[in-house]
């Protein structure tokens, strides 16, 4: 038989060992296991990770390296999240993937912007992108200082003269008080950027695309949908007429401007009902 | 045409299935209440084909008539799948979703993961037949009823539904299955068991047209397994006048029913058959 990308059993359930633990935020923690499969993943792709007995949910890749180890990063927000909280170092997890598209690697200026956990594939992206580009722009968002993940991975990814780091709180604890939208008019009313790549909330991804459309700038954003089968056949994660799992969770400006009534406003629930977001 | 279950519950994600080449579309089970469906894992990969334990989600008919008003703008026939815990509901299900549109409904009597509907319909002579009564006394389009392979002779069964008045019987639903992770000895499925689809099953389905097509003359639509034109020509030699497609989407894309048509109508022409209707059930002359 001829070999597919679509073979479904090309990225089946294994298990993995979690292998280290860190507190990252009052909420979130990173979770690195190891898997060959995942370690090949690219920027902006995510994988299914089972916790036994509980649920299976859709994560970003926050990191894969090359010999094998891959990061996640959790925000603890219900049932599924909170048991992955209470797994410690040497218990097992099940991960599928990697799934969906990627980033494209696009040289030359770019803007980076996300909020909370969304920052996961994005400084992914940004690690493999920073030796390559000609400028690099951070605008990273939390509500508190606390919450604001990954500064010092940041700093290390981004510590050149190209890139720069621009941090917003909404409670003004840290940089620039604010939503992440903030200072992003002052800087694309400035500067021209080649690309922008967003992932966070999606109503702040909405705000990131509505200014990317005024200013002319190419832009991709990563969704997120509830998600089953992840392998685009049960249509849980549909927008308009794209699946998030196998057409996205990347999705180019072109793309979301056929989907303005959905992009930012409302999703499919359990029941495959449109819900406000 | 699309098999019930893949994608389907909304008609946008449809339309891609109708550019691929369906030549039909049959919606997600849609029942009368909303449904929310199991937690995840629902599915689980495995190497010959997929096991699903969804748990019927569905935003209930009354929602849902917005999507096959939706869904009827792509210039081919919509088939609603219909399930109901009883034959009332199934009934008012299929007449709210012939109001809204749908060319013809197809009764689900063979969910293998939900308990007092699917399977446990189809696999009871007489409640499979006051379902099939009901829902024909109700609508004026054809009703189609989806068959369980979980049942000792599915011949008898497909019997049963011709004679309370079935227009077409579907053939078969996922082969009920389960998947128990070694390393932690869990069973994966949150409903620990599901159905299981695609190439795996498509044997099972091939011999159950087969043996429908001996006993009822009816119309046979072939579903399991299929993902190249060389299974749908098997199905039709068994005596499949239709075929459905869905989990072969996952390893093809929805181009699937473009290539296989393509495929089709190449063997029809290298093999001299002047229109498909002359390999409807040929392998039983043999």
């Amino acid at each position: 038989m001829k070999l597919s990308a679509y073979r479904i059993a090309a990225n089946k359930l294994r298990t993995a060992h979690i292998l280290s633990v860190e507190t990252e935020s009052p909420t979130v923690k990173i979770f690195t296991f190891k898997d060959k499969q995942c370690a090949r993943a690219k920027p902006g792709q995510f994988l299914m990770l089972w916790i036994p007995s509980v649920d299976e949910i859709p994560l970003s890749i926050l990191d894969a390296k090359e010999n094998g180890m891959v990061s996640v990063a959790v925000r603890k927000v219900g049932e599924a999240t909170g048991a992955f909280h209470n797994k410690s170092v040497g218990e097992l997890v099940g991960v599928r993937g990697p799934f969906g598209n990627c980033f494209t690697l696009k040289e030359g200026r770019i803007l980076m912007v996300s909020g909370g956990t969304g920052t996961a594939p994005i400084l992914f992206l940004a690690e493999r992108l920073a030796p390559k580009i000609a400028k690099l722009v951070f605008v990273l968002g939390a509500k508190t200082r606390e919450e604001l993940l990954f500064l010092n991975k940041s700093k290390r990814i981004l510590g050149g003269e190209k890139t720069q780091l621009i941090a917003t709180t909404e409670d003004g604890s840290c940089g620039i008080k604010g939503l992440v939208t903030k200072p992003l008019e002052r800087l694309l009313e400035q500067e021209r950027f080649d690309m922008i790549y967003t992932c966070g909330p999606e109503q702040m991804m909405r705000k990131v695309f509505d200014l990317a459309e005024k200013y002319g700038v190419a832009l991709e954003a990563s969704l997120e949908r509830l998600m089953r089968c992840a392998i685009g056949l049960c249509g849980s994660c549909v927008i308009g007429r794209y699946r998030v799992c196998k057409d996205g969770p990347v999705f180019t400006a072109k793309q979301l401007r056929e989907n303005k009534s959905e992009f930012g406003i409302s999703k499919r629930g359990f029941s495959g009902r449109k819900i406000p977001l | 045409m699309l098999a019930s279950g893949i994608l389907g519950l909304s008609a946008e994600s449809l339309s891609n299935i109708v550019m691929g080449g369906a030549g039909a579309i049959v919606t997600k089970s849609v029942g009368l209440k909303p449904r929310k469906g199991y937690a995840n894992p629902t599915v689980v990969q495995t190497s010959y084909g997929l096991i699903n334990a969804m748990g019927l989600p569905n935003p209930g008919i009354t929602e849902f008539i917005k999507e096959i008003h939706e869904a009827k703008s792509f210039g081919v026939p919509v088939i609603v799948s219909v399930y109901g815990f009883s034959a009332e509901e199934y009934a008012t299900v299929a007449k709210k979703a012939v109001n809204a549109g749908s060319d013809a409904v197809e009764l689900n009597v063979s969910c293998p993961h939900v308990k007092e509907t699917g399977s446990e319909i189809g696999q009871n002579p007489e409640i499979l037949a006051e379902v099939v009564r009901k829902v024909k006394a109700v609508v004026e389009k054809p009703v189609f009823v989806k068959l369980s392979p979980n049942v000792t002779n599915i011949a008898e069964i497909a019997e049963v539904a011709a004679k309370a008045g079935a227009n077409a019987l579907t053939a078969i639903n996922t082969v009920k299955a389960m998947a128990i992770d070694t390393e932690t000895t869990v069973p994966i499925l949150s409903n620990k068991i599901g159905g299981l689809s695609g190439p795996a099953i498509k044997p099972v389905a091939v011999s159950c047209v087969y043996e429908i097509y001996e006993r009822v003359k009816l119309p046979i639509i072939g579903c399991g397994g299929i993902t190249n034109w060389r299974d749908v020509v098997e199905f039709l030699l068994a005596g499949a006048t239709a075929v459905q497609i869905g989990t072969a989407i996952a390893l093809k894309g929805p181009n699937v029913f473009k290539k296989v048509t393509r495929g089709i109508d190449a063997y029809l022409k290298r093999k001299g058959f002047k229109s498909v209707n002359e390999i409807v059930g040929l392998s039983h002359c043999s």
